[in-house]
């Protein structure tokens, strides 16, 4: 506290942003680490090395392991600048109020900091150690999440998910990128797979937490074009979404099973959009959202489970009608 | 004459933690630029 009130020479009127406990963070490792988002984090290394895998050509296993290791800091650090930028609306969710911030455990200012820092660090180290292309496109999509998504859209416009979806799905392109040095026609599939299951998804959630995004202010569709239209946009998006799905084995980068697994998860992903569709006004309860939302987070881990599945299948079956 | 802050318990826990932490990541650091020098010297075309 003595710092805060002897700083001799310095405008009395300037608020030096130290608070009460002297400029002294109490956040300790632990809630810096909740501050990268480690779920969303699990999600992104799981689709990134999946687009790795799948990218025609080889990397190094220890050189694809800091790429990975590279991709899930920039994200996390997306989602630090995310936090530190959302802090005022985090405070009023029920589902992100107990966020470091909000509850007072890091300051704004350490958690901006500490993003930029990793942001940095992530770009460079995959454009340095991996190559130059898969550096740009995590800079891009760090930048696309923080600025267009969280700075712009979030906060302006009910189609805000949709287009800041996009930055979700980058990270298996990212991971192509590392092995191939570029983007392609086939990572831009998987891209779409994870771009047109982002509104569906969040749909879903903003139905059950409407008053949650409506007291913060957010403009998610279901508060200002009303649940109805959610519900129809839900359905609408469901079925080009199980299509995607599917796309890898129509266009031959993926086997007629996969497809099979595919087309089987998209027909219940469309059924459970139907029960939203059809679930009646003023249903306080929204089971059919609640589920749709459980479903898709399963939907989206399976789907990029079944790629990697496939994607080794073929060589291990022939690997073992060699030995027979 | 300098002032100092006094640091209560939890923030000296708090800055405990934080130390380990970037003590451990540039530990990380310089084991991952040795992999990373060895495997672009020893491995063609990576």
């Amino acid at each position: 506290m003595a710092l805060a009130h002897d700083q001799g020479g310095l405008d009395a009127g300037v608020d030096l942003g130290l608070g009460e406990t002297g400029g002294l963070s109490e956040g300790g490792a632990r809630d810096f680490v909740l501050l990268l988002k480690p779920r969303v984090m699990s999600l992104v290394v799981f689709t990134a090395f999946t687009g790795m895998m799948l990218a025609p050509g080889h990397i190094h296993p220890l050189i694809g392991l800091i790429a990975i290791l590279c991709i899930t800091v920039g994200a996390g650090a997306a989602g630090a600048l995310n936090m530190w930028y959302d802090a005022d609306i985090d405070a009023v969710m029920t589902r992100t109020a107990r966020r470091p911030i909000p509850t007072g455990k890091i300051r704004p200012d350490e958690a901006l900091a500490f993003g930029l820092v990793l942001a940095a660090f992530s770009v460079t180290l995959l454009a340095l150690l991996v190559n130059w292309a898969a550096g740009a496109m995590l800079a891009f999509t760090i930048f696309f999440y923080v600025v267009i998504y969280t700075m712009w859209l979030k906060r302006s416009t009910p189609q805000n998910i949709v287009i800041g979806g996009a930055a979700g799905a980058f990270p298996p392109m990212i991971g192509w990128a590392c092995v191939t040095g570029s983007i392609s026609f086939d990572s831009a599939v998987l891209f779409l797979i994870i771009f047109l299951w982002t509104p569906p998804h969040f749909w879903a959630l903003a139905l059950f937490k409407l008053r949650d995004y409506g007291s913060a202010g957010i403009p998610m569709l279901p508060n200002v074009a009303g649940e109805a239209a959610t519900k129809r946009q839900v359905f609408a998006y469901s079925i080009p979404m199980a299509l995607s799905g599917v796309a890898p084995a129509l266009l031959g980068f993926a086997s007629p099973a996969y497809g099979a697994v595919a087309g089987l998860l998209g027909a219940v992903f469309v059924w459970r959009a139907w029960l939203v569709l059809k679930m009646p006004d003023g249903d306080a309860r929204m089971i059919p959202a609640k589920k749709l939302f459980g479903f898709s987070l399963i939907y989206l881990f399976t789907i990029f489970a079944a790629l990697l599945a496939d994607h080794f299948a073929a060589p291990a079956l022939a690997l073992l009608g060699g030995f027979a | 004459m300098i002032d100092t802050v006094d640091m209560t318990e939890a923030q000296r826990k708090a800055r405990r933690s934080r130390s380990i932490a970037i003590g451990l990541a540039l530990a990380g650091l310089v084991l991952l630029f040795y992999v990373v020098t060895i495997i672009k010297m020893v491995v063609p075309g990576t």
